[in-house]
């Protein structure tokens, strides 16, 4: 870690890969991009409660990724394994190809910022930077130079003789990131690093973490219960409830393609019209549900009589004052019942005459003082086949 | 944290009850300290006579002005010059304010390790413990040094421990000897010592433990580096709790203590009751506030630091 060029990712890549890596490596092309972190079907209890139920993940050098869930999801524990604060109950975390198991935390080439920031109140911000350098056994010149170079990566130049005490809550969260930079870990692990922020200030930071990240190319690993901060800033977000991983994806893929009903409901809004399945093939399913027939697209045949729900976005609902021509699949006719105005689009609640309740949003696209469809009208709603995802659990 | 709400300006009604509240202990304090302290400063301007009150001059207001022109005329500082004139008072207070140092050191020595024990301890065995460093208290002060009387006699418990284990051969002397002194202090005063730095250490927060190592720092050494530095303002606080009752101690050093060397609360006692030089005894008191005045001082400001660093 006293390689000179300031995060030389070059030097590290240059670096040959592990002989003979202690987990089965995956048969990758070199073009993608090794694993940095691996979960090995690690699990965590404590006492008689499952924090981390069998975890099986990879991470990957570069990359932004977000672990999200509620609260007690067992996601911070997850982190907590990683940076050597617990050690798994079983399973193993490897790091570049190496078992951390056994490696006490202050041997982890992984660093962290902590969601209380965990800044040292009797030391400067030069020195809560300076720490990690100064166990290092870093040259004092050395030391100063890199501290001035944190400092001015978190834009907080000229502040390095303030205490923690006389920093507002943003330069706090500054310093503690820079701290955490400063020793140029593998990976930066960043538990919940915005939530002590006001949500302007929030909002500014997603950016700057992303860029920094960018810049540095650096792995982050955040660990966030904000299902907006985490779509928004991360390359690929694992989801998890109640200790277990739920879904691994692309933020967008996330979006559209839920693996399940929890995570449709967990990441955005959703309407799941419950049914079964009637006929499958050709790429489309009909499903037979209380409010009609509904023809929804799909990957995979399913066998009819299957019990699924079509989940369907808000905002991929086709709302309208007046009977579609060509009636038919895939539409429904109700009325408003309620109206959510959010300034930039508005949220419709509307009664189906089957006696189900489904959400729709639409943009204000124009300026008018007056809603173009008002509480109890009677709207007629309608979504194409690739606008829903047909789910089985 | 950056946005919380401006404070509401105190309207000028509340200004009196936060007046009225002020005003309790500013009382408290003017008729039981400053009152006091003002008639002993008094006294030791005066200078010793054999009548009641064995002092003079008395302040006189049936003569008026006059009497109050040869009051001050009367007053003198004769005591304190003898003080600072006979060795023997030099080196009491040297004597009282080295035993009050080294007490203090090992109160701190042995406080740390059981506060911090504590602190660590489970939560929900911490006020019991606690609790069990406050016990003896709940007997007699005066019983339990008599107790120590016992356990440091020559054929007391000490000695017989000590010969059982084969420490020793013959008896040692413990009793009437500095060590006494010095092991009856720490006993007593342990509590003062052990409990602020308990508060101190109980609110450490343990993610800064965690960030140390983190941050590459074993734990051993992020003791000294995280835990020591910030329990050093309730190690100042138990340290002057300790220090300054310590340096004016009388009992315990009368009780365990030699006869040849006395320590200045000893030598108060004697001045006081045995010489009736009550302007001398005065003076003694006085010089002492004074020279305590200066820890109480350092500690002030390290209090206002750790208090702005919250």
């Amino acid at each position: 870690m006293t390689d000179d060029n300031p995060f030389g990712r070059d030097a590290e890549d240059a670096r040959p890969a592990p002989a003979a890596p202690s987990v089965a490596p995956r048969a990758a092309p070199a073009a993608i991009r090794r694993p940095l972190v691996q979960f090995d079907t690690v699990s965590k209890r404590f006492g008689g409660v499952v924090a981390v139920d069998s975890v099986l993940l990879d991470i990957l050098e570069g990359e932004f990724f977000a672990l999200l869930g509620p609260s007690g999801c067992g996601k911070t524990t997850l982190l907590r394994m990683l940076a050597g604060f617990e050690q798994p109950s079983e399973g193993r975390v490897l790091l570049d190809g190496e078992d951390l198991t056994g490696t006490p935390p202050h041997q982890r080439p992984v660093n962290m910022m902590f969601q209380s920031y965990a800044l040292f109140p009797h030391l400067t911000v030069a020195g809560n930077i300076a720490f990690g350098l100064k166990q290092d056994g870093m040259p004092k010149s050395e030391i100063e130079t890199r501290v001035g170079e944190m400092l001015k990566l978190v834009r907080l130049d000229g502040f390095g003789e303030r205490r923690p005490h006389q920093l507002s809550g943003g330069q706090r969260q500054r310093v503690a990131l820079a701290r955490a930079l400063a020793k140029r870990p593998k990976v930066l692990l960043l538990d919940e690093p915005l939530s002590a922020l006001d949500r302007k200030l929030r909002e500014e930071t997603r950016f700057e973490l992303m860029e920094l990240q960018k810049r540095l190319g650096l792995t982050f690993i955040v660990v966030t219960h904000d299902q907006e901060e985490a779509m928004m800033m991360a390359d690929r977000v694992g989801v998890m409830n109640g200790g277990r991983l739920i879904q691994v994806a692309p933020p967008a893929e996330m979006y559209e393609r839920p693996n399940s009903r929890w995570v449709a409901g967990f990441i955005g809004d959703v309407n799941l019209i419950e049914g079964r399945v009637v006929s499958s093939g050709l790429g489309h399913s009909v499903v037979e549900s209380a409010g009609g027939r509904l023809m929804v697209s799909h990957t995979a045949d399913l066998t009819p009589g299957t019990h699924v729900w079509v989940a369907l976005r808000p905002e991929k609902i086709e709302l309208d004052t007046k009977q579609p021509v060509a009636g038919g699949d895939n539409s429904f006719a109700g009325r408003v019942s309620e109206i959510g105005y959010l300034g930039g689009l508005s949220i419709y609640k509307i009664r189906l005459d089957s006696g189900a309740e489904i959400k729709a949003a639409m943009v204000n696209r124009e300026r008018k003082p007056v809603q173009p469809v008002g509480i109890d009208d009677r709207v007629f709603l309608s979504f194409k086949p690739e606008a829903s995802v047909l789910l089985t659990r | 944290m950056t946005d919380d709400p401006p404070i509401a300006p105190r309207r000028s009604r509340s200004g009196w009850g936060r007046r009225l509240v002020i005003l309790a202990p500013a009382l408290w304090l003017l008729l039981f300290f400053v009152v006091p302290c003002l008639i002993v400063l008094k006294i030791s301007l005066s200078q010793t006579v054999i009548a009641q009150p064995p002092y003079t001059p008395l302040l006189d207001l049936s003569e008026g002005l006059k009497g109050v022109e040869d009051f001050v005329s009367g007053l003198s500082v004769e005591s304190y010059k003898l003080l600072g004139s006979d060795t023997l008072y030099i080196m009491s207070y040297f004597r009282s304010l080295m035993i009050a140092a080294l007490s203090t050191l090992i109160l701190l020595l042995i406080g740390y390790p059981i506060a911090y024990g504590i602190a660590r301890a489970p939560r929900g065995a911490q006020p019991v413990l606690v609790m069990a460093v406050f016990l003896p208290f709940l007997t007699a002060f005066l019983i339990r040094i008599y107790a120590w009387i016992n356990i440091l006699q020559r054929e007391g418990l000490l000695n017989d421990a000590l010969i059982a284990l084969g420490v020793i051969k013959a008896p040692l002397v413990w009793l009437a000897t500095d060590t006494a002194v010095i092991i009856g202090i720490v006993y007593s005063y342990l509590p003062f010592m052990v409990l602020p730095l308990y508060a101190s250490l109980e609110k450490l927060d343990d993610t800064l433990l965690e960030a140390a190592a983190d941050l590459g720092c074993p734990r051993w050494k992020a003791f000294w580096l995280v835990t020591v530095p910030l329990s050093a303002a309730g190690a100042a606080a138990g340290a002057l709790l300790c220090f300054i009752p310590i340096a004016g101690e009388f009992v315990i050093p009368d009780l365990l203590g030699g006869s040849n060397a006395m320590m200045i609360g000893q030598t108060l006692w004697t001045e006081f009751f045995q010489n009736k030089d009550w302007p001398v005894a005065s003076a003694i008191a006085i010089a002492l506030l004074v020279i305590l005045l200066f820890p109480i001082l350092v500690y002030e400001r390290l209090q206002l630091r750790d208090l702005e660093e919250r």
